[in-house]
């Protein structure tokens, strides 16, 4: 399934004001593999994110998803391939009800009236949102708001699954539950965060960017038990893995 | 000043209803036709941060009274005066909804006092043409101060030809302007003085958003002419349906629906009395309590005269009889609706 | 500070009301826009010196607000905030025009006097008319009426949009308010300065929002045009509720109902 894969060849990026986003990042995502992309606040991962869709264009190095480069040509395909999940879901959910934001896609498409509809049910009830489908966006609560926003990109039915910071400014019990129902998708997903228990939870694979540059690349697992380089990038263990400093014994010196 | 409904007649409404319409339809084909898609989000948005806006006050100094930003020449600098206006008005119609600032049917006119002048004379016209295309502090603020001043006076002004062509108010025209235009005087100084603080900082934060405009809508300005030619439609049309309606025919409603209906209504009215005249008999219960017309208003012939007010006492019990029953009626259906749910 | 979270809050129990499911709720929101329109026309067709004509008026709202579920202590608060504005308009009508109209025993009343409590008398009833239109259409929904009437799709779209931000830009408001008032001891710190600045902020972030959504809207493949599928029909019950109310805005209109009931109650004669 090659056209599911997303390339990125010695990418770098520069702002239009000088400073550099990304320098020199080369990754190989193949279809059906679930990436966590991690690193401090402002080490480039949105900046990286918003090639995957062609909202930046880099400075040099190219983006190629699926078989064809991203060009302006192309874009509209990739931009149905890729879905983007942005971070902030009131960015996403600027239709009257959800009903429409989830339709907003499809609509776009070209796609007949009642294969919208289709796609709107579905996406909301793999969400488990459906009874939400009449309200407008401002009366869900962060959780509700995250879900909605998701569906609003599976109702594309995208390959390739982008998440920005999915796990912002929600409680424990709504983190929890949208970990469990995207354990659930079988798409190629891309996860910019710096919640590293999410990531232990969801990825196999992690990619650790820090001042624009990929610092490492490889299984999660790994990645996390390496802390000198957890620590050079600024992150931290995740929960899971530290050892509980009231329960667990003290390390004799 | 928000126009409200109290005092607007419907001949005065509707044609500042048309006028506001025709500029509206105007205006969604321009910013349809000269510029990318991106500029509806930003609109919306943009109405959305007025919204917010006007909802915080600052104090003004020596005066001690709060005031807020309006608005109007702002989303003009940042948007263009197509744009701009059609964000004002919509900005307008959320407020007549839901704080009844104003009315829907003087929606009209506040949406050509607050949004015609701003966005078509006093930006394009004035601050424009003193800003031009080198931003600088001094400029900014000597541009926007006079736009705001001169774009508020003239919707004071509007309000008040609106409001006396409406012939609801009993004001006289020397004082009805000279309560507004100074009122509003102060109120465009401050204006204009927090529109150049914003634009202002906003220039020097992010210079960007004031060039964008410049570069997606390539000076689609109206010219002196075209907006004496949206003036002189808009006074023709609202001095053609007021004489029309009011000149001619002093009861625009009632001589609509005789000229529908073909016939003599005020005749039927009678009717219906005289045939309810039995009745009345019967179940009268406060027989000799007719009424007088004053016989001073009745020797005035200069006086507006209204016959129906030869029933003043029966009108007040019958209108007292009628609240009631209406108070009574709401009363009924709440118990109904609320045994129902 | 306190004005800010009110005014925010009165707009969200609004839009809160505009949720509910009555039989006004589920009707077409075209022939709501449409009765009120009439209603608020009838309304202000009458000259100047009418009172009693006004008065059948309010069997409109005493029938649309307790079936729409509307709170009336609601609209009393809402409607007395906003009275002093009405007195405002109107008081220069008794200061000028102080000729006697008419007499009610020995008492003159002014032409002025008369017509004051017309304005308010109408005041009162644009202004119930305005909001249970709201409350039983939604904002939403008389956008939708908008568009159905033609009113172009540029517009439609960005009011509705405007009205989704509301709710994001007013709650960041009363966010950078709150924080405000909250430095600021007393009139200190609510001066043009520290406002300019907040508002410049917001303005700043207001426009990166813009962005942000655009970017979103591209991301799913927006190529400037919205679709929104929302069938709108007129069912019999439209029909009958818009042209039932028209028919008795006219009777209303054209026959002064109370000086008939009035003269019955009274035994004058016409």
């Amino acid at each position: 399934m090659s056209h599911h894969i997303v390339e990125l060849k010695n990418l770098t990026y520069v702002y239009p004001d000088g400073t550099t986003g990304i320098c020199d990042a080369s990754v190989r995502i193949t279809h059906g593999e679930s990436v966590a992309i991690i690193g401090p606040n402002g080490a480039g991962k949105s900046t990286l994110l918003l090639h995957l869709n062609g909202f930046l264009w880099p400075s040099s190095g190219s983006v190629r998803i699926g078989d064809a480069p991203l060009t302006k040509e192309t874009i509209r395909d990739v931009r149905r391939t890729v879905g983007m999940v942005f971070q902030d879901p009131d960015d996403q959910l600027f239709m009257p009800t959800i009903h429409d934001d989830v339709a907003f896609g499809p609509y776009n498409l070209g796609l007949p009236n009642e294969e919208v509809e289709e796609r709107v049910n579905s996406a909301l009830s793999r969400m488990g949102i459906m009874h939400l489908k009449d309200k407008p966006p401002y009366r869900l609560s962060a959780g509700e708001k995250r879900r909605a926003a998701i569906a609003t990109v599976l109702s594309m039915m995208p390959d390739i699954l982008v998440m920005d910071e999915p796990s912002t400014g929600l409680d424990p019990f709504g983190r929890r539950q949208l970990i469990g129902i995207l354990k659930e998708f079988t798409h190629t997903k891309i996860i910019a965060t710096h919640d590293l228990d999410l990531v232990a939870d969801l990825c196999e694979r992690a990619i650790i960017i820090h001042d624009g540059r990929i610092k490492a690349d490889g299984p999660t697992a790994d990645i996390f038990r390496d802390e000198a380089l957890l620590h050079e990038c600024g992150l931290e263990k995740p929960f899971s893995m530290q050892s509980c400093p009231i329960c667990s014994p003290v390390p004799k010196p | 000043m928000h126009m409200a409904d109290a005092l607007i007649s419907p001949a005065v409404g509707g044609a500042m209803w048309a006028v506001s319409a025709g500029l509206i339809g105007y205006c969604s084909k321009k910013v349809k036709e000269d510029l990318d898609e991106r500029k509806v989000p930003l609109m919306g948005v943009m109405g959305a941060f007025i919204f917010a806006a006007q909802m915080i006050n600052f104090t003004i100094p020596a005066t001690g009274s709060s005031g807020h930003l309006g608005g109007g020449l702002i989303l003009a600098i940042l948007l263009g005066p197509y744009a701009a206006f059609l964000v004002i008005s919509s900005v307008l119609v959320v407020q007549a909804l839901f704080f009844a600032d104003g009315g829907l049917l003087a929606l009209g006119c506040n949406i050509f006092n607050l949004g015609f002048f701003p966005a078509f004379v006093a930006y394009p016209l004035i601050y424009k043409k003193i800003v031009k295309d080198s931003a600088s502090p001094g400029r900014i603020l000597t541009g926007s101060l006079l736009a705001a001043i001169i774009g508020l006076q003239l919707g004071a002004f509007g309000v008040v030809l609106e409001t006396l062509c409406s012939g609801i108010t009993s004001l006289p025209f020397t004082t009805f302007v000279a309560l507004m235009q100074p009122i509003h005087l102060g109120i465009g100084i401050v204006e204009g003085l927090v529109t150049a603080a914003v634009v202002s900082f906003v220039w020097k934060a992010n210079p960007e958003i004031l060039d964008l405009k410049a570069s997606t809508a390539p000076s689609p300005i109206m010219h002196a002419r075209q907006v004496a030619i949206v003036l002189l439609v808009a006074a023709a049309f609202t001095g053609g349906f007021v004489s029309w309606f009011a000149s001619e025919h002093p009861d625009g409603l009632e001589w609509a629906i005789e000229k529908v209906t073909g016939k003599e209504e005020l005749e039927n009215a009678y009717n219906i009395q005289d045939a309810l005249a039995q009745l009345q008999e019967k179940s009268a219960f406060l027989p000799d309590y007719s009424l007088k017309v004053s016989e001073a208003a009745a020797a005035q012939p200069g006086q507006d005269q209204d016959p129906r007010l030869g029933t003043s006492v029966s009108g007040i019990v019958g209108g007292f009889f009628t609240l009631c029953l209406a108070v009574l009626v709401g009363f009924a259906l709440k118990k109904r609706s609320a045994g129902s749910w | 500070m306190a004005d800010i979270a009110r005014s925010f809050n009165d707009l969200n129990f609004l839009d809160h009301l505009s949720t509910g499911n009555s039989f006004l709720h589920r009707l077409d929101p075209r022939v709501k826009l449409l009765t009120v329109m009439g209603f608020i026309f009838a309304v202000v067709s009458f000259p100047r010196y009418e009172i009693s004509s006004l008065l059948p008026f309010f069997f409109f709202p005493a029938v649309m607000i307790p079936l729409a579920n509307i709170p009336v202590r609601y609209l009393m608060r809402k409607y007395l905030f906003l009275l002093p504005f009405a007195v405002l308009i109107g008081i220069f009508n008794p200061i000028f025009d102080r000729e006697p109209f008419a007499f009610i025993g020995p008492l003159a009343v002014s032409g002025g006097m008369i017509s004051f409590l017309s304005i308010l008398i109408r005041f009162t009833l644009t202004i119930l008319a305005a909001f249970i239109l709201v409350a039983v259409t939604g904002f939403n929904g008389i956008c939708l009426a908008l568009k159905r009437f033609k009113v172009p799709e540029v517009f439609c779209v960005q009011l509705m949009m405007l009205y989704r931000y509301i709710f994001v830009l007013s709650s960041e408001a009363v966010k950078m308010a709150r924080a405000r008032e909250l430095r600021s001891f007393g009139r200190k710190g609510q001066g043009i300065k520290p406002y300019v600045s907040l508002i410049g902020h917001l303005l700043l972030r207001t426009w990166d929002r813009a962005r942000r959504v655009h970017t979103a809207m591209l991301s799913r493949g927006f190529h400037g045009k919205f679709y929104m599928r929302r069938p709108l029909a007129l069912k019999a019950s439209d029909v009958i509720f818009c042209l039932a109310w028209l028919f008795l805005f006219i009777v209303f209109r054209l026959y002064d109902i109370p000086a008939v009931i009035g003269e019955i109650l009274t035994g004058a004669v016409a």
